[in-house]
């Protein structure tokens, strides 16, 4: 999506932003630290493996330019793999997530490998189309359990030593995997394949001059993009212990959408941000019978039609922020 | 007696690139002007800034007496101004004669579909292909022929010889003098100065966003050496 | 009873009626989507949502205006229209000089907002409609017991398509349609109103997917999610077509129908998700889809 991106990258040329950002950094890794000893660490567990699924997800749409309708098979997918690997083949933890992320990077290079054949508004109907072949596949296939899910995983022992089953030390390795996502995400971003991404995201014809195998690159932000939701929809199986349909259907995918939406597509953190209003508004009309689809509906409307940067972008762009010396890209 | 089309100090943009930096040019009723000038110095902008394609203008623009700078794009055409854009604009999903009775008629006295065949008996030999099937030269007589139905006092067109055969530009310079023995009053935006000065009443000479000269015809064998300067023929 | 591949062929004609039915709904679901998309450049991710309001809107004319089903066919389709193009009016066409990506994104969130809005007032479950009385009843083919409704569906859907292609393919509306389409700026500077042109396009398709929803209500339960689950099955219907063609769109629709019909007889299993292997193995093997002329 060309329009308004905003960068988080702190430029050399504003040291303040810089420092103002390892600041807010620092104190938001302190808020999360502390935080289990304030809130329900289960809401808080929920929160992050959104976070990360959101932040994977704007991997694809906001630094290479790309509409997946289709992520929550990926998400969903690795919380299948994940769950059965550890409920039926007795895994530990930590390889359960691995071949979650596996199975999830397999089925991004399958369902990438068709879907950049076509650009634009032509790939999210693909990847939505594709999800929901996925979606029945999950329906009709017994590993999964059909309408019933997978109940009852075994969170299991760390390195064979940690007891999981302890929400303080589940929620420290949630957190761990969260910051090891997050870290691979801005590694990604910044490296010198992140910028061939954006330059593909702002002008495609441009890379193709250049040389670049554009689609080889598409494919692999692609792969990378699945892979990373893999980890964020395994640890959530863990953190649940049950893995159903409700995280492979097209609104999941969707949420995830409004989720980066909301927070700022294109910004390292909004996705972030974003995860939190969701989460916490669901949690919060979960009690209530008022449908959560009708506000995820408007604001879904009203993100499109009055700030596309999102929160974060919208902060970044505005007076205040340009003043502290974040710039918006254009 | 006031002229048809008048316009004063138009300025231009494209996005950021400012493109005309205050362009003064009126023409008669009945009267044929040619503005000659090189690629890029902005005759194909002024021709859309009178028209209200390009939106992103100020200045003045009146026609026939009415304001026309904050008159939307699809209400000038009612106001009578008609434009042949360079591209010649046919469209290819559409036959020749559906290409042909496409712009809605604004006003009496335009020709008929019956006239405008006798003037062009290629487009009725071939009203049923589709439009871009005919030649560069049809295109440009089809692209003439629809704004000649509609009635307007005024056509706005750009380059019409731009890339034809010899036969051809000859039978364009035609059916402008044909059009001038109705009355119809034309800006013509050209490079062929030498086709323009067969059939324009006058001539503006523009460069970098501005008309630097303006000359009846009878004064340009004495302008041709500055011709020569700025268009570096 | 008569064979044919070991299946009796009551049974294989019987699933062709629905596959040919399901067939009609896809077809004046993607050619709406086609005609929207080809004007306005936006994916219409409500057209499910607009497809459930045709048949809730039959349906409480019927229960709250005593109106039937007759009336309903004309008047459901005309308000989602209307509706259609009050939306574009106010907010859809302020996305148009964005990425296309942007009308998408807004219209999955009024399908959101529009069927969460019908969950909440009407709940979950479906509601019966009743088909005419003068549509009651069925014919013996011989071969097949074929319900008069059903053979209605077909017959309808059939000429309403035919209908809209010849507005677009003869009229002078059409013209503008097709001209707009390729270029919008020339056509609005020849004194068309291209910005009510859009409006009007956009209300055709919803309405279009209204019409498509009453014709609907009767055989499939009148509920809030009627919509949701086969607009994705429309778009994978359009990206096989390819949205270059008006006629592309309605063939494929059929032809998917009836492709989905008979892999309930031979595989029943892959039913679900017949449509959407087809959708790969055509973008592996002609990305720009079967009538498409762009890539």
């Amino acid at each position: 999506m060309a329009h308004g991106h905003t960068n988080t990258e702190a430029r050399a040329a504003h040291p303040q932003a810089s420092a103002l950002k390892t600041g807010l950094l620092l104190t938001l890794l302190a808020l999360l630290l502390a935080a289990p000893f304030f809130l329900y660490p289960i809401f808080l567990m929920k929160l992050l493996c959104f976070a990360l699924f959101a932040a994977a997800f704007n991997l694809l749409l906001g630094y290479t330019g790309l509409l997946s309708f289709g992520h929550a098979a990926f998400f969903g997918g690795a919380a299948y793999f994940t769950g059965h690997a550890v409920k039926v083949w007795g895994f530990p933890p930590e390889l359960g997530i691995l071949l979650g992320m596996a199975g999830a990077a397999v089925l991004g290079l399958v369902m990438g490998l068709i879907a950049i054949r076509r650009q634009g508004i032509y790939f999210a109907m693909i990847t939505l189309a594709l999800s929901q072949m996925f979606f029945f596949f999950c329906v009709q296939s017994s590993f999964t359990h059909g309408e019933d899910g997978l109940q009852s995983i075994p969170r299991g022992h760390l390195f064979g030593f940690i007891n999981l089953s302890d929400t303080t030390n589940m929620y420290f390795f949630v957190l761990a995997v969260f910051l090891i996502g997050m870290a691979l995400i801005w590694r990604i971003v910044n490296s010198p394949f992140g910028m061939i991404l954006k330059s593909i995201r702002e002008n495609e014809n441009r890379a193709i001059s250049l040389g670049y195998s554009v689609a080889r690159y598409k494919l692999a932000a692609f792969v990378m993009s699945a892979t990373l939701t893999g980890m964020a929809g395994g640890l959530k199986a863990l953190v649940f212990q049950f893995a159903t349909l409700t995280d492979v259907t097209w609104q999941m995918s969707g949420e995830v959408i409004l989720m980066t939406l909301l927070g700022g597509i294109g910004t390292l953190i909004g996705p972030v941000f974003g995860a939190g209003i969701v989460v916490t508004l669901q949690n919060y009309l979960a009690t209530s019978d008022f449908p959560v689809t009708i506000i995820t509906g408007v604001v879904f409307m009203a993100c499109v039609l009055l700030f596309r940067r999102g929160l974060v972008g919208e902060f970044y762009a505005s007076r205040i922020g340009r003043s502290l010396g974040f710039n918006p890209e254009k | 007696m006031a002229p048809l089309l008048n316009v004063a100090g138009l300025q231009a943009w494209y996005g950021e690139s400012h493109v005309l930096h205050g362009v003064d040019l009126h023409v008669n009723e009945g009267e044929m002007i040619c503005i000659l000038g090189r690629n890029g110095m902005g005759k194909t902008t002024t021709l859309r800034s009178i028209m209200g394609i390009l939106r992103k203008r100020t200045g003045q623009i009146s026609f026939a007496g009415q304001d026309m700078m904050n008159v939307p794009l699809h209400k000038t055409a009612k106001a009578g101004l008609g434009f042949v854009p360079e591209e010649r604009g046919i469209f290819a999903t559409l036959t020749v004669e559906e290409n042909l009775m496409l712009p809605p008629v604004v006003a009496p006295g335009g020709m008929t579909v019956r006239e405008i065949y006798t003037l062009f008996p290629n487009l009725e030999e071939r009203r049923s292909s589709p439009g871009t099937k005919l030649s560069g030269g049809e295109q440009q007589m089809l692209a003439m022929a629809r704004i000649l139905r509609t009635g307007a006092k005024c056509l706005l067109l750009d380059e019409p010889t731009e890339g034809l055969a010899p036969v051809i530009i000859q039978r364009i310079g035609e059916v402008l003098v044909e059009l001038k023995k109705r009355g119809m009053t034309v800006v013509l935006v050209e490079q062929n100065f030498r086709f323009a000065s067969k059939v324009a009443d006058r001539f503006y000479l523009m460069d970098h966003g501005e008309m630097v000269a303006e000359f009846p015809v009878g004064e340009l064998p004495q302008r041709m050496d500055m011709l020569n300067t700025v268009l570096g023929v | 009873m008569t064979m044919i591949f070991g299946i009796p062929v009551q049974a294989l004609m019987g699933q062709l009626l629905v596959g040919l039915i399901n067939g009609s709904f896809y077809a004046l679901l993607s050619l709406g989507l086609a005609v929207i998309f080809g004007l306005l450049r936006v994916i219409n991710f409500a057209h499910g949502a607009q497809y459930m309001l045709g048949a809730f809107v039959a349906l409480l004319l019927a229960t709250h205006g005593g109106i039937g089903y007759w009336p309903a066919l004309i008047l459901a389709p005309l308000i989602v229209g209307l509706f259609g193009a009050v939306i574009e009016r106010t907010m859809l066409s302020r996305l148009y000089s964005l990425d296309p990506l942007y009308g998408l994104l807004f219209t999955f969130g009024l399908a959101l907002t529009i069927e969460g809005t019908f969950r909440y007032f009407f709940g979950a479950s479906g509601s019966p409609y009743a088909a005419p009385p003068s549509l009651g009843g069925g014919v013996n083919l011989g071969f097949m017991f074929l319900p008069v409704y059903r053979g209605w569906v077909v017959v309808a859907s059939l000429v309403v398509c035919l209908g809209i292609w010849l507005l677009i393919e003869k009229t002078k509306l059409g013209a503008y349609l097709r001209a707009a389409t390729e270029n919008p700026t020339l056509v609005q500077s020849f004194g068309v109103n291209v910005p009510l042109l859009l409006t009007l396009t956009y209300g055709l398709g919803a309405g279009l997917a209204g019409f498509a929803g009453v014709l609907a209500a009767p055989v499939y339960q009148v509920s809030p999610l009627m919509g949701s689950n086969l607009i994705i099955i429309v778009f994978a219907v359009v990206v096989i077509g390819g949205m270059g063609s008006i006629l592309g769109a309605i063939v494929t629709g059929y032809l998917l129908g009836i492709a989905e019909g008979l892999t309930k007889v031979f595989y029943p299993e892959a039913s679900n998700i017949v449509v959407f292997v087809i959708m790969a193995i055509v973008l592996i093997l002609r990305p720009a889809g079967l009538f498409g002329k762009d890539v």
